[in-house]
């Protein structure tokens, strides 16, 4: 059997703060083959961000410190790579995409420019981003990348790509924006993309056009990706699997139907009850009481406890172990619910 | 980031006093060095090892020594301690500093004031002649007005505060601006408070941490322009000891009677560094909007 | 584009008006007597009278303004009380040099200001960066004639490496003036010669007029830079796997390059006025120079003439930082 394209284990992660040191990752738990759109999901402040972020390996450290964790990308371990060569990975292996479209492009340089500079650092590493086998001359290596970044830009619907390359990031809607970002993280051909809240910014139809494209791009190159979101109703329409967060941990994962369908974990449960359907009576929209736990002193046990209503004294005796709960799905609770959800 | 809850919010403030404190260790050092400068200011005269000197004496038979333990910074061409001449040098510096800043200050206030507050043609009028004032090299503008007033430490001071006054107006009209616009003066004003009272109560005490920042940086300078038009002859006449004239003095001396020169360019160096790093300090605690 | 030079070149008419109007009122409204010190101490009161009316100083301040504005619509600055010379021939003598040494001073300043201002906001608490932190405060604090002194002491009368001021040495012909600096003269007429020699008097003076916008630049480029290694594009950047030279240079020098850009403009209006102790102490014959001995001797229209000129550059100079600015940062062009 092949290793998996990306299998995170145990990762934890602390954070330096003014209040002493935060546990921001818990033992995260997660393993993406190519192909699959994983939904990671979670409040504010659970990790998923931070998770996406590790991938790359571009939280700093300080403030950030990994007490533990293995993340490997298709049997290569991540974590203890020399600077140099992750960077070699990010771009070319490991596409990213962030939340605002507006922040995320540097505004005195034109697009082209940027494109071709991702191109021609991916292309360092691997010619083939060129079309290539071999690396031509700088002069070559330059109209070879503009023509990659021209094709990139139609591919992501930019209409009029050859004009619009000499055009600045101001001049483009944010959609645009979000495009050519996506232009961006695709031009080195990762295997690997991580979509960090890649349609929040953005408008509800532009966001379905965005999703549809990123869904394209999948299918079209076999990659694997990690859609960080917290919006559910994206994660139903566009991913393959779901892995919820809370506080530091995925709590349950599994492919898309079984999780959302099922959900077994109470936070999840949670989550999809505060989600307005059409179903859903006047009044009967429930929000999550209470908030994220302290992480500096996080409870014991589950760190879900204190806010859950089926929490009993072993709750608190040790972090529940993920157990199978239906087909590829599992979830790391004592007292998972077995009755479907809208009952 | 993360929402972590806060544990004590008493023994935070303290905590984040203690912090800033740390990380304003240079501004600590400033203020001791702007405490020792004060301290010549006031008891200069009475500190140096020869008052006589600095009262006009001379001593033409000891003229020109080089630095020794009775002299350590060397004698003049009239035989003077170059030590005592400076450490008495000080009051008129900071003295004339301190006037320089407060007056230009006090200007700047008034009309940064009334121009934000009032706005219209007033607000135009009074903003373009600031502009226009500063675009006058600031030291051509006080030398022109010291000429013309005439020599003295009034004239001197008068005719840098002329030129002084055009950066707290725009930066007195830009927090009127701001603060017009803040919620509680809108509230002032429903509760039928009139200008003046609004002015003075409200929007007036917002300014002042911006101002008084301004003002410890500000007197480095002050300190440096005194001593520039006493450099170039204009200002406090002997025998009354300023820094620039004596280090002017001094430059007619060397390269022979060099040290002639040390203490006055040291004292001058020793009380704009202290200023500027107290003010630099002041500006990360007082007015963190400011920081740059 | 050029609407908008246009436009901002429009604005120069009422510059110059307000400028001539407040020097105008502190030349003879201000309490004063430059006519009895152009005639002398021993002049009679018909020959001080005599000087008066041959000046216009016994007109109505409002009268001789008229008379000077109409003057400056012709190109013509005033004469001379002191000198007889007329002002506008003595300010295109003089402009040049002060241009010289504040294009020196600046070209110094940005040059290490820059990179510098960079580099420590790369060492970001660490000793490196704490120490050119308090350096920084330290340059700025020194005073520009204090430090021109030690420096003559230092390299002109101890180690006689460098001339003691001045721009040429009487005895060498300056070189066919073409743009007013010698130094760029010497060079376009290819006398190597000439040009190191004034080369070795221009050192002193930029050095020493150079410290403190070096230091302001520095710490303005450090603070931008630290603010722009902060922005979204800058994670995008690196999670793209840019070279880190690249991301240095194409991404948060330029970003942080078009913030500091103020701070160079205003300062180099600043300069400009900033010259007059470094000439002094340098015997540089420039603006600086030139007005400080009118001023001594109360003769205004030099003074007035400086002040118009350093103020016309100061607002031209902002000018061009605007555009340069637009040249830089795409969003504002035009603006």
């Amino acid at each position: 059997m092949t290793a998996p394209l990306l299998e995170i284990r145990d990762l934890h992660l602390t954070m330096r703060s003014f209040h002493g040191e935060a546990h921001v990752l818990n033992g995260v738990e997660l393993t993406v083959e190519r192909g699959q759109i994983w939904g990671l999901v979670g409040e504010s402040g659970c990790g998923k961000s931070l998770t996406g972020l590790s991938i790359s390996r571009l939280v700093s450290t300080p403030p950030g410190r990994y007490p533990s964790g293995s993340i490997r990308l298709e049997g290569q371990e991540l974590t203890a790579l020399p600077p140099r060569a992750m960077q070699a990975l990010r771009g070319k292996r490991i596409g990213m995409i962030f939340q605002d479209p507006t922040t995320n492009l540097n505004p005195t340089a034109r697009i082209g420019t940027q494109l071709v500079d991702v191109a021609l650092a991916a292309a360092a590493h691997d010619p083939r981003v060129l079309g290539r086998d071999r690396a031509p001359g700088p002069f070559a290596r330059k109209a070879a990348a503009r023509k990659v970044a021209v094709e990139m830009l139609a591919r992501v619907g930019i209409p009029d790509p050859e004009a619009r390359m000499l055009s600045y990031p101001h001049e483009f809607s944010g959609g645009m924006r979000q495009r050519v970002l996506i232009a961006m993280a695709l031009i080195g051909r990762p295997e690997l993309l991580i979509a960090d809240e890649p349609t929040t910014a953005l408008d509800v139809s532009v966001q379905a056009q965005i999703l549809k494209l990123l869904k394209g791009m999948v299918s079209d190159h076999d990659i694997g990706v990690i859609l960080i979101t917290h919006n559910l109703g994206v994660v139903s329409e566009t991913c393959t699997h779901v892995a919820v967060m809370y506080a530091g941990n995925v709590v349950e994962r599994g492919p898309v139907g079984e999780v959302l369908g099922r959900p077994r974990h109470p936070y999840t449960r949670a989550l999809m009850a505060a989600i307005p359907t059409r179903g859903t009576a006047r009044g009967a929209l429930k929000g999550l009481e209470g908030t994220v736990p302290d992480l500096v002193r996080p409870p014991p046990g589950c760190r879900f406890a204190p806010r859950c209503a089926r929490a009993t004294a072993d709750c608190a005796a040790g972090l529940p172990a993920m157990r199978a709960a239906g087909a590829g799905h599992e979830v790391a609770c004592l007292h998972p619910i077995e009755e479907p959800a809208d009952a | 980031m993360t929402d972590v809850p806060v544990s004590a919010p008493r023994n935070e403030g303290l905590a984040r006093m203690l912090y800033r404190f740390r990380q304003s260790r240079l501004s600590m050092i400033g203020a001791v060095m702007v405490a020792l400068v004060l301290l010549f200011a006031v008891f200069g005269p009475v500190l140096a090892p020869y008052p006589e000197h600095v009262a006009g004496g001379v001593d033409t038979a000891a003229r020109f020594q080089p630095p020794s333990p009775a002299h350590p910074f060397g004698t003049n061409e009239l035989g003077q301690d170059v030590l005592s001449l400076t450490m008495a040098g000080t009051t008129v510096s900071v003295l004339a500093g301190f006037g320089v800043v407060l007056i230009g200050a006090v200007i700047g206030t008034v009309v940064g004031a009334v121009a934000g507050y009032v706005g219209g043609w007033t607000d135009e009028v009074l903003m373009r002649f600031t502009d226009l004032t500063l675009t006058i090299p600031g030291l051509i503008l006080a030398m022109a007005i010291a000429a013309a007033l005439g020599p003295g430490f009034q004239n001197m001071v008068l005719a840098i505060s002329l030129s002084w006054w055009p950066g707290y107006a725009r930066l007195v009209r830009g927090e009127v601006l701001a603060a017009r616009e803040e919620v509680y003066v809108t509230a002032a004003r429903a509760t039928g408070a009139g200008p003046g009272r609004i002015l003075f109560r409200h929007v007036l005490p917002n300014c002042v941490s911006p101002i008084i920042v301004k003002m410890s940086l500000d007197m480095g300078f002050a300190i440096l322009t005194v001593a520039g038009l006493g450099f170039i002859g204009i200002g406090v006449r002997p025998p009354t000891p300023e820094w620039g004239t004596l280090l002017s003095n001094a430059r007619s001396y060397m390269p022979d009677y060099w040290w002639t020169a040390m203490a006055p360019g040291a004292a001058m160096f020793v009380a704009v560094f202290g200023f500027n790093l107290l003010g630099d300090g002041l500006r990360d605690i007082l007015d963190p909007k400011g920081r740059r | 584009m050029i609407r908008f030079i246009l436009r901002r070149l429009l604005l120069l008419i009422p510059v110059i008006i307000g400028l001539t109007m407040i020097m105008f009122a502190i030349a003879r409204l201000l309490p004063g007597d430059p006519v009895g010190l152009a005639a002398g101490p021993n002049a009679t009161a018909a020959e001080r009278a005599a000087l008066a009316t041959e000046f216009g100083l016994d007109r109505p301040v409002w009268e001789q303004y008229a008379t000077y504005v109409g003057g400056l619509a012709h190109g013509d600055f005033g004469t001379s009380l002191l000198t007889r010379r007329p002002v506008g021939a003595d300010l295109a003598a003089y402009l040049p040099a002060t241009l010289e040494l504040v294009f020196a001073a600046m070209f110094i300043a940005v040059a290490l200001g820059i990179p510098l201002g960079l580099l420590t906001a790369l060492w970001r608490n660490r000793w490196p960066d704490y120490v050119s932190q308090v350096l920084a405060i330290g340059a700025i604090s020194m005073p520009r004639f204090f430090l021109g002194l030690l420096l003559q002491l230092c390299f002109a009368m101890w180690l006689m490496w460098l001339p003691l001021g001045g721009r040429l040495p009487i005895i060498v012909f300056p070189p066919q003036p073409i743009t007013g600096f010698i130094t760029l003269d010497a060079l376009l007429t290819g006398d190597w010669q000439v040009f190191t020699t004034a080369l070795r008097h221009l050192i002193m003076p930029a050095v020493a007029l150079s410290l403190s916008p070096l230091a302001t630049i520095m710490r303005m480029m450090r603070a931008s830079t630290i603010e722009v290694m902060g922005q979204d594009y800058v994670m995008t950047a690196r999670a793209l796997g840019l070279p880190r030279h690249k991301i240095l240079g194409r991404v948060i020098a330029r970003n942080a390059v078009s913030a500091t850009l103020t701070v160079i403009g205003l300062y180099f209006g600043w300069l400009l006025g900033g010259t007059v102790l470094v000439e002094t102490v340098f015997d540089w014959p420039g603006l600086g120079l030139y007005a400080t001995k009118a001023i001594l001797s109360q003769d205004m229209m030099p003074v007035i003439g400086v002040a118009l000129v350093i103020g016309l550059i100061f607002v031209l100079a902002n000018l061009v930082i605007d555009l340069a600015y637009g040249l830089i940062n795409p969003k504002v062009r035009y603006a």
